[in-house]
């Protein structure tokens, strides 16, 4: 009975320690740099002559031209 | 600076398609490539709802998280633009998106898939602003002539949205509260639940 128990107690023992011997298997994310051409800033052009108030205040009057509550006047 | 966002209202899209015929006659889109498409939920069904769909310029993009040749990059307004030299068309970014919208030319002999092409927001790419290697890879650069994505001017009903996020959100809360419904919008948690993905810091570089 005792030699059944110490067997018992070691299969347990083994079960509960082949546990300890995991590995993380989740790799460290990181993030890449871009390795294509540089772009250039949308007021950066013949157009708008790097003037970036002047981009801003187009784009945001289209923006605005989006709400017709505010274009379509009497609505 | 403005933050360029989609905005796709579900409750005023009548699905005529309008948008992705702006887009395919604006960038002169090839044949089997679709970088907007109308997607109806129960159609035929009473009730049933249309969305716009395209690249929707994610916060922290999870094609430029996939991939390999790290081609993508983010534009000072937050659109996500892509360089096609450098692309090699793995097709893993479309796995990774939860809108589909990378598209792959497969035009080619034993079903090649050429290298990815989606919607540019209308901003071009990496190439100079207005030249015809520009227009040929990624369409026309409407936003450096000061114009929104030409989908979403083009649209009937300004179901769809393009712009600064903080302008078309005022829209459409404005809106929502006009009609008292439809406060639900699609995608937008998806795209824009994440914090803004900054562009990461050069070597020695002070925080």
């Amino acid at each position: 009975m005792r030699k059944l128990l110490l067997f018992a107690a070691a299969v347990a023992l083994a079960g509960v320690a082949a546990g300890c011997g995991e590995k993380a298997t989740v790799t460290v994310y990181k993030q890449g740099q871009y390795q294509g051409k540089p772009d250039k800033q949308p007021w950066d052009n013949d157009q708008f002559k790097g003037d970036k108030g002047a981009w801003e205040k187009a784009v945001k009057a289209r923006n605005l031209g989006q709400n017709e509550y505010v274009r379509v006047s009497g609505g | 600076m403005a933050r360029m966002k989609f905005l796709a209202d579900a409750e005023r899209c009548i699905e005529c398609n309008g948008c992705v015929t702006a887009c395919k006659q604006e960038h002169e889109v090839p044949w089997g490539v679709n970088r907007r498409r109308v997607v109806t939920l129960n159609d035929g069904v009473p009730g049933e709802k249309s969305i716009s769909v395209a690249c929707m310029h994610c916060s922290d993009a999870p094609c430029m998280a996939v991939c390999p040749v790290d081609c993508f990059y983010k534009t000072t307004e937050g659109v996500v633009l892509h360089d096609k030299d450098i692309c090699i068309g793995c097709g893993y970014c479309f796995y990774a998106c939860p809108f589909g919208a990378p598209q792959f030319p497969q035009d080619g002999a034993f079903g090649l898939r050429g290298k990815m092409d989606k919607c540019t927001f209308c901003a071009g790419g990496p190439e100079a602003d207005f030249s015809a290697a520009e227009f040929t890879k990624y369409g026309r650069n409407r936003l450096a002539e000061g114009k929104l994505p030409a989908c979403a001017e083009m649209c009937a009903t300004k179901a769809l949205l393009g712009g600064d996020a903080d302008v078309i959100a005022d829209i459409y809360r404005d809106r929502v509260l006009k009609r008292g419904k439809g406060a639900e919008v699609w995608g937008w948690g998806t795209a824009y639940g994440k914090p803004e993905k900054q562009p990461a810091a050069k070597p020695g570089a002070k925080s």
